[in-house]
């Protein structure tokens, strides 16, 4: 227990260090999400409709976006060889690695939401449906995207090749995030598509890093 | 005879060249009887009218799209686990057939929903997640071309088919989930009774000269893989001595 979070302590140092490059996932989704009104109108009632939807998808691109910075960095100044070479379990060390990058991505994103569905004239009744599903979706994120990224290690320039191989399997969370918010904007009950939301999140848990460790360890053979 | 006997590529290439030349005439045989059953011998549909023999190619290419997505992931899981090395050049040779089935049912299923619904696309939940399906045939190839090393890609490519194939039923279940909460019956679904045998039999031989047409595509990608890597191998050799 003690090595991973010395793991997570060293990346969420690293992240602090760098200073702005950890924003940049938060900026762009505030910029994503500013464009909407550009590009659909200002009316609130259209804005309220779509709000939801618009800040899930935002959301999801951010946090894919800022996948590349999960090992690539590791990847190539050699320190992910020591970690996998230093008799760690290889899921664990992935998993470390996947809560920092949450910390440094998902977080600030779930901070900024309420503010950008104020902008957006969402519902208030959607709020605390808004904050849980970011808080119960967006771990999901990066334990899904970790596969990706970890497979997409070797590949010179494999953004694009990312976004392909990760936006189709973050579908799921998409549907019962938004669908969560949406019951709680129209007066329904919101808790079952959060607690299938939750089952996701939870199923991911222990699959994930172990599938993004397997990537791990061929891209270092 | 055991699995490893056609790890060996020469007998494997003998017997593969045999089972195609036997699968490629079944496949054109039944094509051309299934061809003739469906666009002569069954029935206009009372409702659908002519349109209806949309479906004997439509309903076909869908089933092979499932197929091939779960012989690819089967394939995937074999070669992970056992490494056999026949395994990864079967998955790598189904996906692009996947693929190609998969386009060819979202094509004819536009074309027929035009007249019929009177739109090419709606974003029904079968249609969604068929499509989402093509977007996984095509990270899966995108993957096997990004990576040089074949071995190494041949291994990425299987871990991200099973990570596929465990989320096709979630992402199948989402979207039935988020189309019965979007869209209350917008669509007119015209399933009607059971089938007719008149309309069943055409389909039923189609969907087998499909499957005979995979298999012979199968083989012939797979015998073409192995020649362009003995190619690989002189050329080394070659280069090499």
């Amino acid at each position: 227990m003690k090595p991973l979070i010395s793991i997570i302590a060293r990346d969420l140092r690293l992240a602090v260090r760098q200073g702005g490059a950890t924003l940049l996932a938060l900026v762009f989704f505030v910029l994503t999400v500013t464009l909407f009104p550009l590009g659909v109108g200002p009316e609130p009632a259209i804005l309220a409709r779509i709000a939801p939807g618009v800040l899930w998808v935002a959301a999801l691109l951010a946090a894919m976006l800022s996948l590349d910075r999960l090992f690539q960095s590791d990847f190539e100044d050699g320190s992910l060889e020591q970690l996998v070479l230093s008799g760690l379990p290889v899921g664990g060390v992935v998993l470390a690695k996947i809560i920092a990058h949450w910390m440094t991505t998902g977080f600030p994103l779930l901070l900024a939401a309420p503010f950008l569905a104020v902008l957006l004239n969402m519902n208030g009744e959607g709020f605390t449906a808004l904050m849980l599903t970011m808080l119960i979706g967006t771990p999901a994120l990066s334990l899904i995207g970790a596969i990706g990224a970890a497979l997409t290690l070797t590949v010179r320039r494999g953004g694009v090749l990312l976004s392909l191989l990760v936006l189709p399997l973050y579908i799921p969370v998409l549907i019962f995030g938004v669908s969560a918010i949406d019951a709680a904007v129209h007066g329904l009950n919101a808790k079952p598509h959060l607690l299938l939301l939750a089952a996701l999140t939870v199923a991911c848990l222990p699959l994930c890093p172990w599938a993004a460790a397997a990537a791990v360890k061929l891209s270092l053979d | 005879m055991s699995m490893h006997y056609f790890a060996n590529p020469t007998h494997f290439t003998r017997l593969a060249g045999r089972i195609q030349q036997w699968a490629g005439g079944l496949a054109a045989g039944l094509l051309i009887a299934g061809l003739y059953l469906a666009l002569v011998v069954a029935p206009a549909d009372y409702q659908q009218g002519e349109t209806v023999r949309i479906m004997f190619v439509h309903v076909p290419s869908a089933w092979m799209a499932l197929f091939c997505y779960s012989f690819l992931a089967v394939a995937s899981a074999v070669a992970l686990i056992w490494k056999h090395p026949l395994a990864d050049m079967a998955a790598k040779a189904s996906a692009p057939i996947g693929a190609g089935f998969t386009f060819l049912a979202l094509v004819t299923g536009s074309l027929w929903g035009k007249p019929m619904w009177g739109t090419w696309w709606v974003w029904d939940a079968r249609l969604t997640s068929v499509l989402i399906l093509f977007f996984l045939y095509l990270g899966y190839m995108a993957l096997w071309q990004a990576i040089e090393d074949s071995q190494k890609a041949a291994k990425a490519a299987a871990v991200l088919a099973l990570v596929g194939a465990v989320n096709v039923p979630i992402i199948k279940f989402s979207v039935d989930w988020w189309n019965t909460l979007h869209q209350p019956a917008s669509v007119l679904r015209m399933d009607g009774p059971a089938i007719h045998p008149s309309m069943l039999w055409p389909l039923l031989v189609m969907a087998l000269a499909f499957k005979a047409y995979f298999v012979t595509l199968l083989l012939a990608r797979m015998r073409m893989e192995l020649n362009l890597r003995r190619i690989r191998a002189l050329r080394l050799a070659d280069r090499t001595s």
